[in-house]
C-alpha cells in the first residue's frame, strides 16, 4: 500500500489490521454473547463509516447526507423483505442495487462546486428522501415506521434468534467482507487514480484521469456500499423507520470517522466501535446526560488530536509489551 | 520492583475475584427486573422525565419489595428512536433477564417492540403510547396511560352541544393523531356538526405557522388539536403569534396539548382552552394533591397526565406480582392483571379483562388561574369510559 497516507500510526500496521479486526472479531463472537445487540450494530455503523470513507478519505467528497442511501438500503431491504422473498442476501443485493442507483442519480450533484455546496446539496438530497419517506405513510409507515418486516433464515439454516446472535454473524460476516473487497478498490490503480483527484483535482486533470467519471464511479460505489449497511440494520431489527434517514444518523456518521479517522478504511471501524461503545455505556450509566459527555469527548479529541491520544492510552500498553520481552520498563 | 508488581497484581486479581463472588447473589432469583424504556433525551424527553420521575416515586412510597421479591428498575434511554427501542428491549429480555418491560413514550417506540414482547413472553406495559391498535399487537400488551379515541370522543360530543358548528383538526401526523382526528370526525359530524378541514402537521420539527394561517382563513368556532405531549408550548406560542385566539377561534382537543408539565409556561393565551382527558394536577381527591405535592418534592416538576400512567404502571406491576405470589411467569402475569382495579390520583381506574386497556372517568376541563398557576380544572366527568373503537368491534 504505497500513495498519500494521513500520518496516524495505526495506517502504518494496515496490511496487518485485516487479520487484527478479523481476530478481534472472532473473540468478541466467543467471549461476549452478552453484547450481540450492541456489536451487531457496532458492525453496521462500522460499514457504513467505511462507505463514507470510500468517498471522504480517498476521493476528498464531503458529504452530510449520507443517511439518504442508508436509509434507502433500509426501506428497500424491510420493503423486499415484506413484500416480495425473506431471503437476506437478496434483500442486501436489491437494497445496494436501489442505493448505488441513487448515489449515480446524484452524482451530477457532487462533481460541481465547493465543499460547501457539497455538504448543503447532500444534505438536501437526505432531506427530500426523509420527506418523501414520511409523506408515503402507505409505503413506508410514515412516522409510525414500517412493521412486520419477516426475515427468512440465513442460507436457509439460521434463524435470526431473541440473542441477536445470528444478526451479529450475519453483520459480521458482510462487514469482513466488504472491507476485504474495499482494500482491494481502493489499492488498484482505480483507487490510485481516486487519491490523486483528491489531493490535486487540477493536476490529476492534466495528467488525463478522467476525473468527473471516476468521482461518479466512486460516489455510487460508496452508495451502494452505504445501501448495503442499511439492509443489515433492516434485516437485523426487522424494522424500518425514518430515524434511518434522519440528519442525526448522516451526522453520528461523520463523528465516527472523526474519532476513527479518515484515508484508511479501518478508521471507520474502530469509530464505530469506540462510538458505539461510549454511546451504550454512558446512555447506561446516565441516562439523561450522556450526550453531555459524548460531546465533550470530541470536543477532547478533536483539540486534543487523535494522534496524541492514541499513543496516550497505547504508552502503557508499550511498556507491558516491553516488560513481556523481558526488557525493564521505562525509569521510575 | 518486580515482586511489587506480582504483588500488586495478585491484590488486584484477589479482589476482583472477591468482587465476583460479591456480585453472584445479587443476580439470583429473589429479584425482580423491571426495565424501563424511556427517550430521557430528544424532543420527548419531558415524557421520559415525567414517567421516571413517578416510577421512582411509586418505589419510595410502597418500598422495593414485593410478594418476597426485591424490585429493581433498570432505566434506558431511547431518545425516541424506535430500533433503538427494539435493541434495548432485546437486551433487556436476553441479557438482564427482565420480568417486565415498561414505559413507551411513543407509539411507534410502542410498536417496534411488541414482536419482542410476544416472542419473549414478557409483559409490556404501555405507560405513554396512545395509539388504539398497540394492545392488538401483543397478548402480552397491557397499558395504564389512555388511548387517543377514549380520550377524543367526549370533546367532541361535548363541543357540538356547546354552540361549536364548524371546526377545523389539526393533529400530529403519525398514528395517535389521526385516531384522534378520525374518532372526533366521526362523532363531531354525527352530532351535527362540520369539518371545514383537517390538517396533518409533521411529527418532526413541528412548524405550525402555516397551518395554523389555513385555520384562520377557514374561519372555523373553533380547531380541534392534538399534539405529543410537550409540543403543546409551541402549538400555543404560535397560535398567539398569528392572533387566532383574537379572531375567536377557540381551541379543543384531547388534554395533550394543556400538558400540566408546560402549561403553566403557556401564558394567558391558553385561559379558556377546553380539554378532555384522563388527568389533571388539579383533580380535587385526596389522593392526587398528595401524589402531586409528593411528586414536585421529588422530582422538581408539576406531575402530568404521562406520570401517573408511570405510576399506575408500577401499581400494576406490583399488583400482578402479589396477586401470583411473586411467580415471574409472563402469561401468569399478565393474567392477573386482566380485571385489576384500583384508586390512581386520576380516579378509579380498571383494566379492562378482554382488550388490557384502562378503563377510567374522563373529564372535561377548562384551564383557569388557581393561584398563581394555570391549571385544567375539571367541570364534567364522564365515568368509567371504554375506548370506543374497541367497544364496537
Amino acid at each position: 500500500m504505497s500513495g498519500p497516507q494521513p500520518a496516524f500510526p495505526l495506517a502504518r500496521v494496515s496490511r496487518r489490521a485485516e487479520w487484527i479486526i478479523l481476530a478481534v472479531a472472532l473473540v468478541s463472537v466467543l467471549l461476549l454473547p452478552r453484547y450481540y445487540p450492541v456489536m451487531n450494530q457496532m458492525a453496521i455503523i462500522a460499514l457504513f463509516a467505511v462507505s463514507l470513507d470510500l468517498i471522504l478519505g480517498y476521493a476528498g467528497i464531503v458529504s452530510l447526507g449520507h443517511a439518504a442511501f442508508f436509509g434507502l438500503g433500509v426501506y428497500t431491504a424491510a420493503l423486499f423483505a415484506k413484500h416480495v422473498h425473506g431471503d437476506p442476501f437478496l434483500g442486501l443485493v436489491i437494497a445496494a442495487i436501489a442505493a448505488a442507483l441513487l448515489g449515480l442519480a446524484t452524482a451530477v450533484l457532487i462533481l460541481r462546486g465547493t465543499d460547501l455546496t457539497r455538504l448543503m446539496v447532500t444534505l438536501g438530497v437526505a432531506l427530500i428522501l426523509l420527506e418523501l419517506a414520511n409523506k408515503l405513510d402507505w409505503l413506508t409507515g410514515g412516522a409510525d415506521g414500517l412493521q412486520g418486516v419477516v426475515m427468512a433464515p440465513v442460507l436457509g439454516l439460521f434463524t435470526f434468534d431473541m440473542a441477536g446472535r445470528t444478526a451479529y454473524l450475519y453483520s459480521l460476516t458482510i462487514l469482513l467482507l466488504m472491507l476485504f473487497l474495499a482494500r482491494r478498490l481502493v489499492a488498484s490503480p482505480f483507487g490510485m487514480s481516486l487519491q490523486a483527484i483528491r489531493d490535486n483535482r487540477l493536476r490529476a486533470e492534466a495528467i488525463g484521469i478522467p476525473v468527473n467519471a471516476r468521482l461518479a464511479a466512486i460516489y455510487t460505489i460508496s452508495a451502494g456500499v452505504a445501501g448495503i449497511a442499511g439492509g443489515l440494520l433492516a434485516q437485523t431489527t426487522s424494522f424500518a423507520s425514518l430515524d434511518a434517514l434522519d440528519f442525526q444518523r448522516s451526522a453520528d456518521i461523520l463523528l465516527v470517522l472523526v474519532i476513527g479517522g479518515t484515508g484508511y478504511l479501518f478508521g471507520g471501524v474502530i469509530g464505530a466501535v469506540i462510538f458505539t461503545a461510549m454511546h451504550h455505556w454512558l446512555s447506561a450509566v446516565t441516562p439523561q446526560y450522556w450526550q453531555f459527555w459524548i460531546g465533550l469527548m470530541l470536543v477532547v479529541i478533536v483539540l486534543a488530536g487523535r494522534e496524541r491520544l492514541v499513543r496516550a492510552i497505547l504508552s502503557p500498553f508499550t511498556w507491558l509489551l516491553g516488560l513481556a520481552r523481558g526488557r525493564s520498563g521505562p525509569a521510575k | 520492583m518486580n515482586k511489587r508488581t506480582l504483588l500488586k497484581s495478585m491484590t488486584a486479581l484477589s479482589a476482583g475475584a472477591l468482587l465476583a463472588g460479591a456480585m453472584l447473589p445479587a443476580a439470583a432469583q429473589d429479584t425482580v427486573k423491571i426495565g424501563l424504556i424511556l427517550p430521557m433525551t430528544g424532543p420527548f424527553a419531558s415524557t421520559g422525565r415525567q414517567i421516571d420521575g413517578a416510577a421512582r416515586l411509586y418505589m419510595q412510597q410502597n418500598g422495593a419489595t414485593v410478594a418476597g421479591k426485591k424490585i429493581e428498575l433498570i432505566l434506558k434511554d431511547d431518545a425516541g428512536a424506535p430500533d433503538t427501542t427494539k435493541r434495548l428491549a432485546q437486551e433487556l429480555i436476553v441479557n438482564d433477564k427482565v420480568t417486565f418491560l415498561a414505559g413507551f413514550g411513543l407509539t411507534p417506540l410502542a410498536l417496534a417492540t411488541a414482536p419482542l414482547a410476544t416472542e419473549g413472553k414478557v409483559p409490556m406495559i404501555v405507560m405513554a403510547a396512545g395509539t388504539s391498535i398497540i394492545t392488538d399487537r401483543s397478548p402480552f400488551i397491557v397499558r395504564t396511560g389512555f388511548t387517543l379515541p377514549q380520550t377524543t370522543y367526549p370533546i367532541a360530543d361535548w363541543a357540538a352541544k356547546n354552540n361549536i358548528k364548524k371546526a377545523v383538526t389539526l393533529v400530529s401526523d403519525f398514528a395517535p393523531g389521526v385516531d384522534a382526528e378520525t374518532v372526533f370526525k366521526s362523532r363531531f359530524t354525527a352530532a351535527g356538526g362540520q369539518v371545514l378541514a383537517e390538517l396533518r402537521v409533521p411529527l418532526r420539527n413541528p412548524d405550525f405557522a402555516p397551518f395554523l394561517q389555513r385555520v384562520r382563513d377557514a374561519s372555523p368556532d373553533a380547531v380541534f388539536v392534538f399534539v405529543p405531549s410537550g409540543v403543546g408550548s409551541i402549538f400555543m406560542k404560535q397560535f398567539a403569534e398569528r392572533g387566532l385566539d383574537k379572531a375567536g377561534i377557540k381551541i379543543i382537543g384531547p388534554g395533550d396539548v394543556t400538558d400540566d408539565d408546560i402549561l403553566n409556561d403557556m401564558g394567558d393565551v391558553a385561559l379558556g382552552v377546553v380539554t378532555s382527558h384522563h388527568y389533571s394536577a388539579a383533580h380535587p381527591s385526596a389522593m392526587n394533591k398528595a401524589y402531586v405535592e409528593a411528586f414536585r418534592k421529588m422530582n422538581n416538576i408539576r406531575p402530568n397526565f404521562m406520570s401517573v400512567g408511570g405510576y399506575d404502571g408500577m401499581a400494576l406491576i406490583y399488583k400482578a406480582l402479589a396477586a401470583t405470589k411473586g411467580d415471574t411467569n409472563g402469561e401468569k402475569l399478565v393474567a392477573a392483571m386482566k380485571g385489576l382495579s384500583w384508586e390512581s390520583p386520576r380516579g378509579p381506574l380498571t383494566i379492562d379483562a378482554q382488550f388490557r386497556e384502562p378503563v377510567q372517568n374522563m373529564y372535561i376541563r377548562k384551564v383557569e388561574k388557581v393561584g398563581n398557576e394555570l391549571h385544567n380544572v375539571e367541570f364534567e366527568t364522564l365515568t368509567a369510559v371504554k375506548d370506543p373503537t374497541k367497544v364496537a368491534k
